[in-house]
């Protein structure tokens, strides 16, 4: 029987198991085949912070979402199309979120008795009428994988933890993909375990035969390519992009990359990415602990390094000491912060944008440093440019704010020609005549002049620098100089970062302010909204300290500013006390990204639209 | 390379005050830092490095001054993060040869885990240790290294924690030059600290340093010359472990027991002593010799307890770094952005 494709513009899968069923490795292999279709792709995983937390418990629920679609998307989706569960706890924690009338794979024969209970089901859902709203297919996923699987000299359990290969060639099936790149993949990483690999392609094949074959699969689906700009594209995560950025930054300044770091979630991937680059030379020291990861860092700055940390928000706090010292010594150095949920250790896994006023304000005495702000997993990879360009051509700290959405979200990136990439100009101080360490240029920088160079043998440290000489000063006047110079060093970065553009009138009542990783939610929600006829406009913030030098203007052409933001109202505050205006908060602290309905119903609501009430 | 350098270096001829800067020097009076400053500028000229080359890092305390008073690169950097700010220095250029100057505050408190992992490591650093067993510049706390029972401002009625044993420290934590010598014996310093230069890997020494403020006399037994001989085992490769005025007193061991022997008891001569062998590939006799000092009525040894080769972390850090070019080629833009599934869309 011939089975009808259908097309459709725009989808969203979740895959959701056990935190050891493989869940993040079907939806990225489902992610690099639909990307390799020239489809466009947001994905976002969601997992818990215990690796392997008791199977079939609703803690241990992990997922990965992918949205894919035939137009130039922003997000990974709000709301799911399609659901394939691995088990009753991964069908009751998604459940909630997935759209009316959703399809849901499950895997059935994990609906015994014990893991129902583990669920917290009293009933079977498939029993009790409680998935009516939605078209459920229940599948043998495990029987089937092991039957599949059939004379090969594995344990039941080794072919168990196949089942993910099949859900994911049903999936393939089901969305009209080729199976072959991810048949290509396991061979690589699976060279060495032919058995393995054997079953492996054998319960992806079988999975996807299944859907050809079964009589419970009437449709299936296709979704065309985006028209997206011509070039040749890859995918890369946040987390990649920001490795790839430095790399790029050190290739285009000439200057060698000294990463400290300390491993901590959700920025480890970013250590262990330019921990491979040894072909180009990067020094990654994995360091005792966070303050050490920076202090290594700031004496490779000294010594004429690169320098980088890349950390989280516990690390950021523990890092705020050293920061003050680079600010000191002026010295340049990059310290990445891929936000998560706090304070405290928080929730490692889960997203936020609560460590603003920390970038911004968490140092004693007056130490400004410059902060920006990537606002999507491709624009990791300019801002880490950025970064790193900004930091040796003023000789600063830069704050780098990612987060655990922007990390570990994946799109499409159109990978730029080198030489279309910013210039970085630095240049060590070689010549003795008339060197002093803190005599400045037009831009209030002063020279970098690393060990090793004859004749500008000097000494810095933390004490307070006699203006122009760097020697030791504790003169009250000195110290206002200083304290002036270092901030009006940070206000000439203003010259160099773009104003910013209006997207929509240029006047109104109502314009939204975003900043970081909310970029892409807010930009459709705001579409959203406009096509019903509420229309805003909207300014995205990746220059946080200092802003772009038109922000105030804009901001005086509009009645309301709304700023959606993943805190209780930072950059909100930011805001108010820069520019003396008051503006609409629209705070969210759950972890999880806004979603694009949640800005739309906000932008109505602001502009009386009564959300439809 | 390295000949290139010493042919330089000997063609320079540097003195003591090409190593001087033209900072006052600000310790107190009487201070043992004045002894130190003076013994590394007297041996600078012989560590056969160009001065550029030289950067002395510190972190905070009377000691961690020191930088300011060199005149090669220096870095004064924050409160117990001497010995990682150290580390980044020598990662990010191998042929600098890079000195910290720490004091027992600054590094076996506050900056306790990061000299034990440098040591760990065994990066290629000199670290002196100036250990004055109180905290001077904070106006008179105890310290880790101050003796139980102290009485300082911060411990009224003495303290009640164990002090460190900076000795056994270093050697447990993996340092593979581990030495000890006192402000008071210029000469003796003078050769640890260049030995210390020569040694390739983590070379720690500690100074006892006296603080005439805070802490006045507190090696005076070490250091005057009537208690020093009775006191004092100074440790010298190849020779017997003898000490005491007459040179009449020696150390033997006795199992993994160190015993006093008298030579004129009649029972034991100069033969049973132990002879030093400061390059013993096991810990174990340098860790006896380390614990003397802790042990009520055995001398203090001063001189080189143990030093060993094993490859440096920095070096092996570079090998690797060299092999991997060798083997991939020098990275380029090309083979960063498109070494994995990329598509064309035209």
């Amino acid at each position: 029987m011939a089975k009808q494709i259908q097309i459709v513009e725009d989808v969203t899968v979740r895959f959701a198991g056990d935190s050891g069923d493989g869940m993040q490795l079907t939806g990225s292999q489902f992610t690099d085949t639909t990307a390799i279709l020239g489809t466009d792709v947001g994905t976002l995983p969601d997992f818990p912070a215990e690796i392997r937390a008791p199977a079939g418990s609703l803690g241990g629920v992990s997922g990965f979402q992918i949205h894919f679609s035939s137009n130039d998307i922003q997000t990974p989706g709000d709301s799911p199309d399609v659901l394939v569960a691995m088990n009753p706890a991964a069908l009751k924690v998604n459940v909630k979120d997935l759209k009316p009338n959703a399809t849901i794979i499950l895997n059935t024969n994990s609906f015994d008795v014990k893991n129902l209970k583990l669920a917290n089901y009293a009933v079977s859902p498939l029993e009790d009428g409680s998935l009516s709203g939605y078209n459920v297919i229940p599948v043998e996923l495990a029987k089937l994988t092991v039957t599949a699987l059939d004379g090969l000299a594995l344990s039941p359990k080794e072919k168990d933890k196949c089942k993910n290969f099949f859900a994911l060639g049903l999936m393939y099936w089901m969305y009209n993909r080729p199976i072959e790149i991810t048949l290509k993949w396991l061979e690589t990483k699976f060279k060495k375990k032919p058995e393995i690999l054997e079953a492996n392609q054998r319960a992806l094949k079988a999975g996807y035969y299944y859907g050809e074959t079964t009589e419970i699969f009437t449709t299936r689906y296709d979704v065309k390519p985006a028209k997206l700009p011509k070039g040749v594209y890859r995918n890369v995560s946040g987390n990649e992009a920001v490795a790839l950025g430095f790399v790029a930054a050190s290739l285009r300044s000439g200057i060698p990359i000294f990463l400290g770091s300390y491993p901590i979630t959700p920025a480890s991937e970013i250590l262990q990415e330019l921990s491979k680059y040894k072909d180009f030379g990067v020094v990654t020291f994995q360091a005792e602990d966070e303050i050490s990861g920076i202090a290594s860092a700031i004496g490779a700055a000294f010594a004429g390094s690169l320098a980088l940390t890349t950390t989280s928000g516990p690390g950021l706090s523990l890092k705020t000491e050293a920061i003050g010292l680079a600010v000191m010594t002026e010295l340049p150095i990059v310290i990445v912060d891929v936000q998560r949920g706090g304070p405290s250790t928080g929730l490692p896994t889960k997203t936020e944008q609560a460590d603003l006023f920390q970038a911004m304000y968490g140092r004693h005495g007056e130490a400004p440093v410059v902060v920006i702000a990537a606002k999507s997993p491709v624009d990791c990879f300019y801002s880490a440019m950025e970064a790193a360009k900004i930091a040796v051509e003023f000789m600063t700290p830069v704050i780098l704010l990612t987060d655990g959405y922007l990390a570990f979200g994946s799109e499409p990136m159109n990978i730029p020609k080198f030489e279309d990439l910013p210039k970085i100009n630095v240049e060590y101080r070689k010549d003795p005549e008339g060197f002093q360490p803190y005599l400045r240029n037009e831009n209030l920088v002063r020279p970098w002049a690393i060990p090793g160079t004859p004749g500008l043998e000097h000494r810095i440290g933390g004490l307070e620098k006699k203006d122009v000489y760097g020697s030791i000063s504790y003169d009250a006047d000195n110290h206002e100089i200083m304290v002036n110079n270092r901030q009006a060093k940070i206000e000439k970065v203003q010259t160099v970062i773009p104003e910013l553009e209006i997207e929509g009138d240029k006047s109104g009542e109502l314009l939204i302010l975003s900043w970081g990783s909310t970029y892409g939610a807010i930009k459709e929600g705001i579409k959203k909204a406009n096509a019903k006829g509420f229309k805003s406009s909207h300014i995205h913030i990746k220059h946080i300290n200092p802003f772009s030098k038109n922000l105030g203007e804009i901001l005086k052409n509009f009645n309301k500013v709304l700023i959606p933001e993943m805190n209780k109202g930072q950059m909100a505050t930011i805001i108010r006390s820069t520019f003396l205006i008051d503006v609409v908060q629209f705070n969210k602290v759950k972890g999880q990204p806004f979603k694009v309905a949640e800005i739309e119903n906000k932008i109505i609501e602001v502009l009386g639209g009564n959300n439809g009430k | 390379m390295e000949n290139k350098i010493d042919q330089l270096v000997t063609e320079i001829k540097y003195t003591a005050k090409d190593f001087s800067s033209d900072i006052d020097v600000k310790w107190c009076p009487g201070c043992g830092d004045y002894s130190v400053l003076a013994q590394v500028q007297r041996t600078s000229p012989d560590f056969g490095e160009l001065k550029e080359n030289i950067v002395w890092v510190s972190g905070i305390g009377c000691s961690s001054r020191f930088p300011y008073y060199m005149s090669t690169y220096g870095f004064h950097s924050i409160h117990g993060r001497a010995a990682a700010v150290a580390t980044g220095v020598k990662l990010a250029n191998k042929k600098l040869q890079v000195w910290v100057a720490t004091g027992d505050g600054d590094m076996l408190s506050i900056g306790g885990n990061h000299f034990i992992h440098a040591c760990r490591k065994n990066v290629d650093l000199k670290i002196l240790l100036f250990n004055n067993r109180i905290y001077g510049l904070t106006k008179g706390q105890y310290s880790p290294t101050s003796e139980k029972g102290k009485v300082t401002k911060s411990s009224p009625y003495g303290t009640v924690d164990f002090p460190f044993n900076a000795i056994k420290l270093a050697d447990g934590a993996g340092a593979t030059f581990i030495a000890r010598s006192m402000d008071r014996d210029p000469k003796h310093m003078q050769e640890m600290i260049t030995r210390a230069a020569k040694h390739k890997g983590l070379a720690f020494i500690e100074i006892y340093q006296n603080c005439p403020i805070f802490n006045d006399g507190a090696y005076f037994h070490l250091t005057e010359k009537e208690t020093k001989p009775e006191n004092v085992l100074v440790l010298e490769h190849g020779k017997p472990l003898v000490f005491g005025a007459n040179k009449n007193k020696g150390i033997k061991l006795d199992g993994i027991n160190p015993v006093i022997i008298d030579f004129n008891d009649g029972k034991h001569s100069i033969n049973d002593c132990r002879v030093h062998d400061e390059f013993d590939d096991n810990p174990t006799r340098g860790f006896i010799l380390a614990r003397l000092s802790d042990l009520p009525g055995f001398p203090t040894p001063i001189g080189i307890f143990r030093q060993f080769t094993k490859p440096t972390y920095d070096g092996d850090y570079m090998k690797q770094i060299e092999h991997i070019k060798a083997e991939k080629g020098e990275g380029t833009y090309k083979k960063l952005m498109f070494s994995t599934s990329t598509w064309e869309v035209n």
